[in-house]
């Protein structure tokens, strides 16, 4: 079953799946307040993070509506030439049966540290297909699948864009990811070479309530609007219906730049009026709780409109309800270029069950106008079609390459 | 009497005394050694020619010691039950072990690189990672069991071989495994 949380904030208590079983986070507390009061307490009667596994077999691959973890590693690989249909089942064969292994907690087969894989810490391994792969394979393409059109913000650089395959590797504990990552790639090096990687991080395990919402590295809350897995209207924006797509989704990967020096110099004020959400709390310039629906029609004295008509909330925000998507994504931090002092940004990820109609709309408004985009550049795009789960014996993919 | 027949001769009753329908006049064939095996996590390394291996835990649920004595694959013109020693020098080779691979009652026996194994002598199809092959485990009581391995890279598992009359197939640098 996968992971069910309401990640509104709020008194609804937050749970989380340990090993198949559900305890609160209250329960959790209640055992180690109870470990410490007996006189044979054992620490290891405190359940690890590190023990929880997410299941990897479904309807759905993990790694979308779990809530996310800590660290995250984005792999895009490129097919080598001479890899045909064939060649592509057997790497899927083989990397199923890796990220099924790791993700229960157990080495992979021909695991040359399987010490370093027994510590899953909620580990998924979600793949997604380029069209270069769906093409080899011989399929048909979902009608999406294709780069991103040009926006006018746009400064991509081909090294953070495209690829034939992606491997999301995310977990709570970053060893567990590069172990995941290293194993996955060893084997795959046969098939298919590394493209572009792209790292990224959340809050640490602990340090928040389970299903907080992110803050990026602009101090903004980041992801309030979304849907919410386990509801009806999280399916309805997620997951595709219809042939080998089924039960899979579509993936932009956007590597967004932030320059953090000149937001510096923007005072908390402006922030608020460019996001169109006060940073403090995340709520709407019209609100005071983070949930609270935003009032675009809300004037203020001087018959402005509260929330900026240039601001990104705004901007965002679509009349057509199918103009949704479900944001997963993660911060950047890397080595600064000389004569700065940071390479920050958000490696944007979002999930929708079709990109042209969910997205892409979402996408122009904002490259038409949004006063966010002052401080923010897309250095880096691509898009993948997720295929669905399978079930044990089975194999990703295995809809078009069986 | 050896101990073989004894051991068999015991389950034998065994199972004359639990079985509803018996009626103990002649004792039921003794179970075969393939009986009480089976195997887990067993994986082959992926080889276009030559030398290859497989590795994996075989376990025993019975209470008398498995003996295996013989392997085949059709991926290969001969299979050898391989152990990892140190030759004279002190270089770890491997070499075909004596008395085939014992794997006791209840117990296990794990082939790994760097230990034992079971050696493909001479590829003849190719080992492609991500493909399955079969290797068929043969029992000192002639018993046979198949095992449908997955095939995956490697990059260890390149002992010499110390065997006579194959001469010197040193495939690489000395990999002690794990």
């Amino acid at each position: 079953m996968r992971a069910r949380l309401d990640t509104r904030r709020g008194p609804t208590r937050r749970t989380f799946i340990i090993g198949g079983a559900v305890a609160g986070v209250g329960a959790v507390a209640a055992i180690g307040v109870d470990a410490a009061a007996s006189a044979q307490a054992a620490p290891a009667s405190t359940p690890l993070n590190g023990d929880v596994t997410v299941p990897f077999y479904g309807t759905h691959q993990a790694g979308i509506d779990t809530d996310a973890q800590a660290h995250a590693s984005l792999i895009a690989l490129d097919l080598r030439p001479d890899v045909d249909r064939d060649g592509i089942r057997r790497l899927l064969r083989t990397l199923t049966d890796d990220a099924a292994r790791l993700t229960r907690g157990e080495a992979a087969l021909a695991d040359t540290e399987p010490e370093l894989a027994t510590a899953p810490a909620r580990l998924t391994v979600t793949f997604g297909f380029g069209p270069g792969l769906v093409a080899r394979a011989g399929a048909l393409s979902p009608s999406w699948l294709r780069p991103l059109p040009a926006f006018s913000i746009d400064r991509l650089r081909p090294e953070y864009g495209d690829g034939d395959l992606l491997l999301q590797i995310a977990a709570d504990d970053p060893v567990t990811v590069a172990h995941a990552a290293r194993m996955l790639l060893k084997d795959a090096r046969a098939f298919a070479a590394p493209r572009w990687v792209q790292q990224g991080f959340r809050r640490a395990h602990g340090t928040e309530r389970p299903g907080t919402t992110m803050r990026n590295l602009f101090g903004q809350v980041d992801g309030t609007a979304n849907p919410v897995p386990g509801t009806t209207a999280f399916d309805e924006v997620v997951w595709a219906r219809e042939g080998w797509m089924a039960g899979g989704t579509g993936m932009v990967v956007r590597r967004i730049a932030m320059n953090l020096d000149t937001w510096d110099r923007l005072d908390r004020p402006g922030r608020d009026q460019a996001v169109g959400r006060f940073q403090a709390t995340g709520a709407p310039l019209t609100g005071t709780d983070e949930f609270d629906e935003p009032d675009f029609d809300a004037k203020d004295a001087i018959g402005f409109p509260v929330i900026p008509e240039f601001s990104h909330l705004r901007r965002s925000r679509s009349d057509d309800p199918a103009e949704r998507i479900f944001r997963r994504g993660y911060n950047y931090d890397q080595t600064p270029p000389a004569g700065e002092v940071s390479d920050a940004g958000l490696v944007f990820v979002s999930f929708q069950a079709d990109v042209d109609r969910q997205f892409v709309p979402i996408q122009q408004r904002l490259d038409q106008l949004d006063l966010l985009n002052q401080w923010t550049t897309p250095i880096g795009s691509a898009v993948f079609a997720v295929p669905p789960g399978c079930a044990e014996g089975g194999f990703i993919g295995e809809g078009i390459l069986s | 009497m050896n101990t073989r027949s004894l051991r068999f001769g015991a389950l034998a009753l065994v199972a004359c005394l639990t079985l509803a329908g018996c009626a103990g006049t002649t004792a039921p064939a003794p179970a075969a050694e393939s009986a009480s095996f089976s195997s887990t996590d067993v994986w082959v390394k992926a080889s276009d020619g030559g030398m290859s291996a497989g590795f994996g835990e075989l376990t025993n649920t019975g209470d008398a010691d498995l003996t295996v004595v013989s392997a085949t694959s059709p991926a290969t013109s001969s299979m050898q039950l391989h152990e990892t020693v140190a030759n004279e020098d002190g270089q770890m080779v491997m070499r075909e072990v004596e008395g085939g691979f014992v794997i006791p009652a209840h117990g296990s026996l794990t082939l790994a690189p760097g230990g034992n194994h079971l050696m493909f002598m001479d590829v003849t199809s190719p080992l492609r990672a991500g493909d399955d092959t079969t290797i068929t485990l043969t029992f000192s009581d002639a018993s046979t069991v198949d095992i449908t391995a997955p095939i995956k890279e490697f990059a260890g598992a390149n002992e010499s071989y110390d065997g006579g009359d194959m001469g010197d197939m040193d495939m690489g640098d000395m990999d002690m495994g794990q």
